[in-house]
């Protein structure tokens, strides 16, 4: 492990809400709102890190492994994906898998947490985040299978090494497919608009913020935290499909933070012009996530 | 011209899981249509002895047929006739594009078994070509409105012409022709009788038909 490569994840660590405080920047200036300062996600944690926390007198110590533990995989996941001119902090053969992997036990825990509330909303919310999971996933092992099919490597950092110019000149079907279901799953892992809303009030059609109703103070603070983390994350996997490699490693990373900022803006544009779907038509729009990633790598074999 | 045959061939592909995962009418509608304007051009591509006559007028008169009168017949028949606006599946929309994908790889392997006797065909239109077909034929036997079981017969004549246009070397140009003007004559019959059983019925629900039974 080079300790430079250990920049991009302090840099993720630290920037993360930046990027949740864009996107409600953007949405608020495309409905003619002033909207809040970028920095609001990071008072928000302060003020919420500050409190005490309350628990139900049902709930046993998962609900407070919850939160910590999604956490935990998340920064894991940020050590794995390497960022745009730096390399992964840590890589080995087959780490893809390991990152489905962390996201699918961060989801666990969160899951539990939620169950172990008691609260019917909170089952009925871990019952719709588990059933989209289980569509969203295999969209993105496919897509890093693509990945792999394109570049001939197995892990993060090496596919990620060798996308340049050349290989979006012979591979630019599959790329751009790979990119637009990243792109989805996004939208689909972060809980965002089409899919679902951050800032709905109603339970009833919550999926991912019905499940941490019952967190409050530290544990919630963690939660949103993490919530930004893996916007980050997916966002860095989506980025990286930018031929950046063989640049100065200074332009590369600042091309990449701009890519993330751009990447932020173009969510809040989706989320004020899209309506939510409705939840029978969820699974069509993942299942199309997958069907992009399915083609993008069955067009690889022709 | 490989990359704007690889393309055609993913933009193709995307056309058929859209068609299987659209719900409105009007939107498949369309969708066709950039379909067929799309495997239209696959013939001025894949010619050999460069554009001839004979290869421009065919693709023209596709281009014609397929992107702009077969479009304008069926979206004035879903105007006229007054159906539901929604595709009304048998097989639910999840259930369609994962058939989708499982005929797309099995087109994948038919079309590597195809190959090696029509080695002049690009791989890509061999594999495209009955990938239309096999989901033309899904359309007609999965969705329950009779528009949409149309535009699943476009799509399979989709499918023939691609297929006759990379592997067959010289067909007269009576003969192609003579097919676009079947499938021509062959929307129009259907365009009327679906009119005829919307007015009867008031929807164009092809399970309806079974009351015709004396």
């Amino acid at each position: 492990m080079h300790p430079q490569n250990l920049v991009a994840p302090v840099l993720g660590l630290l920037l993360a809400p930046l990027l949740v405080g864009v996107i409600n920047r953007t949405k608020a200036l495309v409905a003619g709102r002033r909207g809040p300062p970028l920095v609001q996600p990071y008072r928000d944690a302060w003020k919420l890190f500050r409190r005490g926390a309350v628990y139900g007198e049902v709930t046993t110590a998962l609900v407070r492994l919850g939160p910590v533990l999604n956490l935990a995989t998340l920064i894991m996941a940020m050590l794995v994906v390497p960022f745009p001119g730096t390399g992964a902090a840590i890589s080995f053969t087959g780490d893809l898998v390991v990152l489905v992997g962390l996201f699918a036990l961060g989801r666990f825990s969160t899951v539990l947490a939620a169950l172990d509330t008691g609260s019917s909303f909170e089952g009925m919310g871990a019952s719709r985040e588990v059933y989209f999971a289980a569509l969203a996933e295999p969209a993105l092992l496919i897509a890093l299978a693509t990945l792999t099919r394109v570049t001939h490597a197995t892990d993060l950092a090496a596919i990620y090494g060798a996308i340049v110019i050349d290989t979006w000149s012979h591979a630019l079907p599959a790329l751009a497919l790979v990119g637009v279901s990243f792109l989805v799953l996004e939208l689909v892992e972060n809980s965002r608009i089409p899919v679902d809303d951050p800032t709905t009030h109603l339970e009833l059609t919550m999926i991912h913020e019905v499940m941490v109703l019952d967190h409050t103070g530290p544990d919630l603070g963690l939660i949103q935290y993490g919530a930004a983390l893996k916007l980050w994350v997916i966002g860095t996997l989506l980025i990286g499909l930018a031929p950046l490699h063989g640049v100065d490693p200074w332009v590369a990373g600042v091309a990449g933070l701009s890519g993330m900022a751009v990447l932020a803006v173009v969510i809040g544009m989706i989320e004020s012009a899209m309506a939510r779907y409705r939840m029978t038509t969820v699974p069509q729009f993942i299942v199309g996530a997958a069907t992009l990633s399915a083609v993008a790598f069955i067009v690889l074999l022709v | 011209m490989p990359g704007l045959l690889a393309t055609i061939h993913v933009v193709g592909l995307l056309t058929c899981f859209a068609l299987l995962g659209t719900s409105r009418i009007g939107a498949c509608i369309r969708f066709l249509a950039l379909q067929g304007v799309l495997f239209s051009l696959v013939p001025v591509i894949t010619h050999d002895d460069g554009l001839t006559l004979r290869v421009l007028l065919l693709a023209g008169a596709n281009v014609a047929l397929k992107g702009m009168i077969f479009p304008a017949v069926l979206l004035h028949l879903r105007a006229r006739a007054g159906f539901h606006r929604e595709v009304e599946p048998y097989i639910g929309f999840v259930a369609s594009i994962l058939f989708g994908i499982v005929a797309l790889a099995v087109s994948l392997g038919l079309a590597r078994e195809l190959h090696p006797a029509l080695s002049r065909a690009p791989f890509a239109m061999l594999e495209a070509a009955i990938f239309l077909i096999s989901i033309g034929l899904f359309l007609i036997v999965s969705r329950r409105n009779a528009l949409i079981q149309v535009i699943g017969y476009l799509v399979m004549e989709n499918g023939i012409f691609v297929f006759g246009a990379i592997t067959v070397v010289e067909t007269p140009l009576l003969v192609e022709f003579g097919i676009l003007l079947d499938a021509f004559v062959a929307v129009f019959v259907m365009g009327i009788a679906i009119f005829h059983i919307s007015r009867e019925f008031g929807m164009a629900d092809a399970d309806r038909l079974n009351t015709l039974r004396g």
